[in-house]
């Protein structure tokens, strides 16, 4: 009666003694410019090895510009970090996709494209958003710079098992909604913090009808409700989207593969710590109001008043929020005026994320004093979207089309808001400052974000006609 | 890793919850590849007004509160990024203990690493802790992680939990991957007996790169 998560769990213990964390072994191990370097100075210092340099991949991304990427970038420190990853890679055998990779792009969209996140692996990265893989039935979660040398050293980590939590939905979304509604809908039930400590394991018709795009933006937000990790477990929809895929197994091996991978989802009686029901039936799109994605109300919805929230810290977290969102409890969602809106990042960078947005926008023209900007997820994406003629649709309506990277999700890069600008964002952050300081951020699906950039406010998507 | 020993400081409070580690350092100071220097950038944005001055306002800057070691704050502290940026820059910053009812995950597992406690306490003794801090100027929590109990300067107690791994991580200093290393025999076997191409573990190895 193992779940998914047992059975990835315990098929990776290397080594486990009573009163410590058990030692888990590294399928995968991702890497990026921002939290490596002094992962790999610390090796260097100890002159230690990377364990296995065959099972760690690298890409820039959170610091590359997405307009003039090949100029030599004016941000001297982005140069440094890009420099010292190219050394750090060549200096202990990694590959890279770097910037001039056609396949380099945000690592967790990147990386999955190539066929590298098989069902049943284990996948550790230095960044929160790793939970993204889940998506295909592996186990994977963000770590902190010492836990990625840890593994570059050993390729193993330590670890305390979490607890498990199955998210149970009922029914099926209804018309303008996706994944993103789907995971925001259930952080806003879960709550900021609902997660943490747990490994979620998401089980429902709403799940198992989602494609590999939609699962990956489920998964991606695990962390947003403080989840470890968020999995899905693998169905054809999982084996038909890597068959053929570069870094998956080929031929024989493939059938093998999907033989195992058949035998890892949770068995019909596997126990959970927690269970939550959630019912979805019919559900619209979703948007943040606050400044943690656990704030969410319906786009047909009102900003909520702190006096709604039961929970003392959940009410002074609203009064805060509406603070610094500038907003008036009581007010139309649909009347918040928006200045920029961001279609792009590690949760809705793909191409189906620009397919429903390119959708929306076709025919139609960005408001005026909006600026909005699609950034792809990847090399990829970008030439997928280009082939299908999605920029074409997206200029004409308006938008910048831009190059692959983190880009306006975490601000790095010179894609930045400025004080008191408001903005739509398929992002997965909507903190104090996230996007430029003193930015209001409301997160929502693409379609959404479209329907915003189109309207100039807080649009649903349904009454565009 | 710094060993934790018997250690008393001035304790300040932050009164927020879902502390965030965008907030605890802000983005723009992410692109240092060193581990040093980030503690003049802990809680910029908040410490520092648009135009570079500092916000009298913000608590952590009240005179009362500097030379501050340990912090007690909300819910869900260090939520969001996973960047050990954070408790570097606590750590340069001055803080050696953060009390708080809960924390997120991967900022737990990244304070250990760097010789931070972290204290979770019940919420209605975070907030009898709260008060006292607050109350009175010059207020100091000493802290036997030992004995697991914490003294304020008034006298007043309570006894903590730990992880009795991370106790002894935190008491003897330990290096982890040299401890990891150690096993180095266990890592090899596991791999020996999981590098089937069809196999989860380990596939794909010898996809082409
Ligand atoms: S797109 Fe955003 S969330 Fe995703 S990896 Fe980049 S910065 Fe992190």
């Amino acid at each position: 009666m193992p779940s998914l998560f047992d059975k990835i769990w315990s098929a990776h213990v290397v080594r486990s003694e009573s009163g410590q964390p058990e030692l888990l072994y590294a399928d995968r191990h991702l890497v990026h410019e921002v939290t490596s370097p002094q992962a790999f100075e610390g090796l260097r210092l100890a002159g230690r090895k990377v364990r296995r340099p065959d099972l760690t991949y690298a890409v820039v991304d959170h610091v590359v510009p997405t307009k003039g990427r090949h100029l030599p970038w004016d941000d001297a420190v982005a140069v440094t970090q890009h420099q010292a990853l190219k050394r750090n890679c060549a200096q202990f055998g990694v590959l890279l996709l770097d910037i001039d990779d056609p396949r380099q792009g945000v690592i967790h969209v990147a990386m999955p494209e190539l066929g590298l996140i098989l069902p049943g692996q284990t996948v550790f990265c230095g960044d929160s958003h790793t939970a993204t893989h889940g998506a295909f039935g592996a186990l994977a979660f963000g770590i902190g710079t010492s836990e990625v040398e840890h593994i570059l050293a050993t390729q193993t980590l330590p670890q305390a098992k979490p607890a498990s939590l199955a998210v149970r939905t009922t029914g099926r979304l209804g018309a303008g909604a996706g994944a993103k509604d789907l995971i925001l809908y259930i952080i806003g039930r879960l709550g900021v913090a609902g997660g943490t400590g747990h490994a979620i394991e998401y089980q429902g018709q709403a799940f198992g009808e989602l494609s590999m795009e939609g699962r990956m933006t489920v998964s991606n937000m695990s962390v947003e409700c403080g989840a470890k990790a968020g999995l899905i477990a693998p169905d054809e929809t999982t084996f038909a989207w890597l068959k053929g895929r570069a870094f998956a197994p080929q031929g024989a091996d493939f059938e093998r593969a999907v033989a195992y991978w058949r035998t890892l989802p949770s068995d019909p009686d596997a126990r959970f710590d927690r269970t939550v029901e959630i019912e979805v039936e019919g559900l619209g799109p979703q948007v943040t109001w606050g400044v943690n994605p656990g704030q969410v109300v319906a786009i047909d919805g009102r900003v909520p008043a702190p006096e709604d929230f039961r929970d003392p810290t959940e009410r002074s977290a609203a009064s805060r929020a509406l603070t610094y969102m500038d907003l008036q409890p009581g007010m139309p969602i649909e009347e918040i005026k928006v200045d920029v809106v961001f279609i792009g990042s590690c949760t809705n960078g793909r191409l189906e994320d620009l397919r429903a947005a390119a959708a929306v926008a076709k025919g139609r023209q960005v408001a005026p004093n909006v600026t909005a900007l699609v950034v792809p997820g990847s090399g990829q994406v970008k030439a997928q979207a280009e082939a299908e003629g999605l920029d074409q649709i997206f200029t004409a309506a308006g938008f910048e089309w831009r190059e692959p990277g983190c880009s306006m999700c975490l601000a790095m890069n010179p894609d930045v808001l400025q004080p008191g600008q408001r903005c739509a964002s398929t992002s997965n952050r909507n903190f104090e400052d996230r996007q430029g300081r003193g930015g209001r951020t409301h997160l929502c699906s693409p379609a959404t974000a479209a329907a915003s950039a189109i309207q100039g406010r807080l649009a649903d998507v349904r009454k565009l006609g | 890793m710094q060993k934790f020993v018997k250690f008393s400081g001035l304790a300040a409070v932050l009164d927020v919850a879902n502390v965030d580690t965008d907030q605890i350092i802000p983005k723009q100071f992410l692109k240092l590849v060193s581990r040093e220097g980030f503690g003049q950038y802990a809680f910029y944005n908040w410490r520092f007004k648009a135009d570079g001055s500092l916000d009298r306002d913000f608590v952590l800057n009240q005179p009362r509160y500097q030379g501050a070691e340990v912090l007690v704050s909300r819910e869900n502290f260090g939520c969001g990024s996973s960047r050990e940026h954070a408790p570097w820059a606590l750590l340069d910053f001055g803080f050696r203990v953060v009390i708080a009812p809960s924390f997120a995950d991967i900022f737990k597992n990244n304070s250990a690493k760097n010789g931070i406690l972290l204290i979770e306490l019940e919420s209605q003794m975070v907030d009898e802790w709260i008060k006292r801090v607050a109350g009175g100027e010059g207020y100091r929590i000493t802290v036997d992680l030992a004995g697991q109990v914490l003294t304020g300067s008034d006298g007043f107690a309570c006894v903590f939990g730990i992880d009795p791994f991370k106790k002894r991580c935190l008491l003897e200093g330990l290096d982890d991957i040299g401890l990891t290393l150690q096993h180095e025999a266990a890592i090899a076997a596991y791999e020996q007996t999981h590098n089937q191409p069809w196999q989860a573990a380990v596939a794909g190895a010898s996809g082409s790169k």
